[in-house]
C-alpha cells in the first residue's frame, strides 16, 4: 500500500505539468433535502450539487464529491481531508473565525419552526425546540427561552416532533417545506426568524486564497448569466429570493 | 433492479417493495454488513497480537520495554474510547503526510500548520486527491482498523497479562527443575494453560469489539447502522421511493444481525472453553474429567 502510494506520488511528481486539471474535493453532508441527499441510486443528488458540478466546470476543476457527517464537516475541511464545504452552510460569524467563505450562493432566507397542526405559537419561547447539532439553529434556540435538544441528522429533528419529544423544529425553510409539503395535514409553519450570517456559501480553509477566489469568479459568472437563480427555482420553488 | 421498476409509484406492494428492497443504496446497507464482518475479522487478530506484545512488555524485565508497556496500556485504558477513535486515525493521517511531505516537498515554503489549517504539498497527499475513491476508502478502513486494534489491543493486553500471572507459579518451578530454560518454560507451560483464564476476559472484549463498529461513521466509513439511520429516515416526495419514518423496521433488522452475530460467537466461545480447559486444574477442567469418567 505504502509502495503504491510512494511509487504514485513518485509518479505525479515527475509527470510535473501532465496533472493539468486540479483535484478539488468538494464536502457534503448527504443528508439534507433539497440542498444535499442521496438518491436512491446511490447518488448525492440536490441543489448544491448541480451548483457544485456547475462550479467546478466553469472553473475548469475536476472535483470529486466527499460525503461525511455533518458534526465532524469543518474539523474534515481544516484538516485536509477535503477542500471545500458545500452543505448549506451559513456564513456566520462565528465560523468565520475558523474557516472562511465564499460569496454566499443562496441569499439569506428565514429560518422557519414548524410543529404538528394545532400547536400554539407560544411554544416558540417556552416549549421544547429540537434542531441539528452544530447549526446556526441551534445557537438561536440556545438564545431564546425555549429548550433546545439537538439531534445529529436533520431527519431526526423533524421525527422529534412526529413523536411528541419536541414541541417543534427549527431549521431552514427550504428544508422543511420538503416535509410540509408532504404532509400539509400534519405540520404547519408557526414562526419564522432571521439566522445571523450572509447566506449560504462555500466553506474553504483560510489559507486557500487561490481556490476561495476561483470558485467566487465562478459564482459571479453564475449570477451574472442568471443560471444560479434557474438553479435556486428549480430545487426551491418560485419563493425563494434571487440575486439581482 | 427488475425490469418492472421503472414507475414505482404505479406499482402494486410486492412489486414496489421488491424494487425498493433493490435499489443501489439498498445494496450498499447489504454491502455494510460485510464491510463489518470485514473489520471484525481483521481487527480481533490484530488487536490480540498487540495485546500479546503489550503483555509482554508489561512483563518485561527490561525497565525501557516495561515502561511503554505500562505507559500504552494504562493511557489506552484511561482515556474514553471515542477520543481514541477521533485521535488516533487523524495522528496516523497527519503523521504520514508530514512524513511525505518533507520527504517529497524540501522545496515547499509555506508552513504546514497555518492557523487552524493543516497544510501539505499535493503530492504529500494521503491519499493522493487524484487517486480513485476506493484508494480513499481502503486508506480510511485502514485508519479505522488501527484505531479498533489499538484500544482493544490495550484492554486484551491486561487481560492476557492478569491471565499469565494467575497459571499457578508451581508450573513454571516444576518446568525449571526439568532443565527448561526461561523461554522454553513460558512457550511450553505458561502459554498454553494462561488460555484458559484469558478466555472469559477475551470473549468480553470480542463482544464490546462487534458492537463498538457503528464508531466508524466517524471516521467516515458508512457502517451498517449509519445505512439502517439513513434508509429509514423519512422519505419526502423528492424520492422515487417516498416513505415514512421507517427506523423502527431497519434498527430491528440491525437488531437480529447484532443478535445473530453475538449468539454465533457465544457458540464459538462455549465450544473453545471446553476445549482450553482440558486436563486443566480448575473446575471447569474437573467437570470435563468427571463428565469422561
Amino acid at each position: 500500500m505504502k509502495k503504491l502510494l510512494l511509487s504514485a506520488a513518485i509518479l505525479a511528481m515527475t509527470a510535473g505539468g501532465a496533472l493539468a486539471q486540479q483535484v478539488v474535493r468538494l464536502g457534503t453532508e448527504g443528508a439534507y433535502p433539497p440542498f444535499n441527499f442521496i438518491n436512491e441510486a446511490n447518488q448525492l443528488a440536490g441543489f448544491e450539487i448541480d451548483l457544485g458540478n456547475e462550479l467546478c466546470a466553469r472553473a475548469s476543476l475536476t472535483c470529486e464529491w466527499v460525503i461525511t457527517d455533518w458534526d465532524g464537516i469543518i474539523p474534515n475541511l481544516v484538516g485536509g481531508n477535503f477542500d471545500v464545504i458545500i452543505a448549506g452552510m451559513n456564513a456566520t460569524e462565528a465560523r468565520a473565525q475558523v474557516i472562511s467563505f465564499s460569496d454566499a450562493y443562496k441569499r439569506p432566507d428565514p429560518s422557519a419552526y414548524m410543529a404538528l397542526v394545532g400547536t400554539e405559537a407560544s411554544v416558540m419561547e417556552s416549549g421544547v425546540i429540537s434542531a441539528q447539532s452544530n447549526t446556526v439553529q441551534a445557537g438561536m434556540v440556545a438564545a431564546t427561552s425555549a429548550t433546545l435538544i439537538e439531534f445529529p441528522t436533520p431527519d431526526e429533528t423533524i421525527a422529534a416532533v412526529r413523536n411528541g419529544t419536541a414541541d417543534a423544529v427549527l431549521a431552514d425553510r427550504d428544508f422543511l417545506l420538503t416535509y410540509l409539503n408532504d404532509a400539509p395535514n400534519e405540520f404547519e409553519i408557526i414562526g419564522t426568524v432571521m439566522p445571523p450570517g450572509t447566506g449560504v456559501a462555500l466553506g474553504i480553509r483560510q489559507s486557500d486564497n487561490e481556490l476561495r477566489a476561483t470558485f467566487n469568479a465562478a459564482i459571479a459568472s453564475m449570477k451574472a448569466d442568471g443560471s444560479l437563480n434557474a438553479l435556486l427555482v428549480q430545487w426551491f420553488g418560485e419563493e425563494v429570493p434571487l440575486f439581482e | 433492479m427488475f425490469s418492472f421498476c421503472t414507475t414505482p409509484a404505479d406499482l402494486p406492494d410486492w412489486q414496489w417493495f421488491a424494487c425498493y428492497l433493490t435499489t443501489a443504496t439498498h445494496f450498499a446497507l447489504y454491502r455494510s454488513v460485510l464491510v463489518v464482518l470485514l473489520l471484525l475479522a481483521l481487527a480481533a487478530p490484530l488487536a490480540l497480537g498487540l495485546g500479546f506484545l503489550g503483555a509482554m512488555a508489561v512483563r518485561s524485565r527490561n525497565p525501557v520495554a516495561k515502561g511503554i508497556g505500562w505507559a500504552y496500556v494504562s493511557m489506552v485504558r484511561g482515556v474514553p474510547d471515542v477520543i481514541f477513535f477521533l485521535f488516533v486515525p487523524l495522528a496516523i493521517d497527519q503523521g504520514v503526510e508530514w512524513l511525505f511531505h518533507h520527504a517529497l516537498c524540501p522545496d515547499w515554503t509555506e508552513e504546514v500548520w497555518q492557523g487552524n489549517d493543516f497544510r501539505v504539498c499535493p503530492e504529500a497527499k494521503t491519499p493522493l486527491a487524484t487517486s480513485p475513491v476506493w484508494v480513499h476508502q481502503v486508506w480510511g478502513f485502514g485508519l479505522a482498523l488501527s484505531a479498533f486494534a489499538l484500544v482493544f489491543g490495550a484492554f486484551a493486553a491486561n487481560t492476557l497479562n492478569g491471565a499469565m500471572s494467575a497459571v499457578p507459579r508451581a508450573q513454571i518451578e516444576t518446568a525449571e527443575a526439568f532443565g527448561m530454560t526461561h523461554g522454553q518454560a513460558f512457550r511450553r507451560i505458561l502459554l498454553p494453560q494462561m488460555w484458559v483464564y484469558a478466555l472469559p476476559g477475551l470473549s468480553n472484549l470480542w463482544m464490546i469489539l462487534t458492537k463498538a463498529t457503528p464508531l466508524l461513521f466517524l471516521l467516515g466509513i458508512q457502517d451498517v447502522v449509519y445505512w439502517a439511520r439513513e434508509l429509514g429516515g423519512q422519505k419526502t416526495g423528492l424520492f422515487l421511493y417516498p416513505h415514512p419514518d421507517w427506523r423502527v423496521w431497519y434498527f430491528l433488522g440491525v437488531l437480529v444481525f447484532y443478535l445473530t452475530l453475538t449468539w454465533a460467537s457465544q457458540k464459538f466461545f462455549d465450544r473453545l472453553m471446553v476445549r482450553v480447559n482440558r486436563g486443566q486444574a480448575t473446575a471447569g477442567g474437573e467437570a470435563l474429567r468427571k463428565a469422561a469418567a
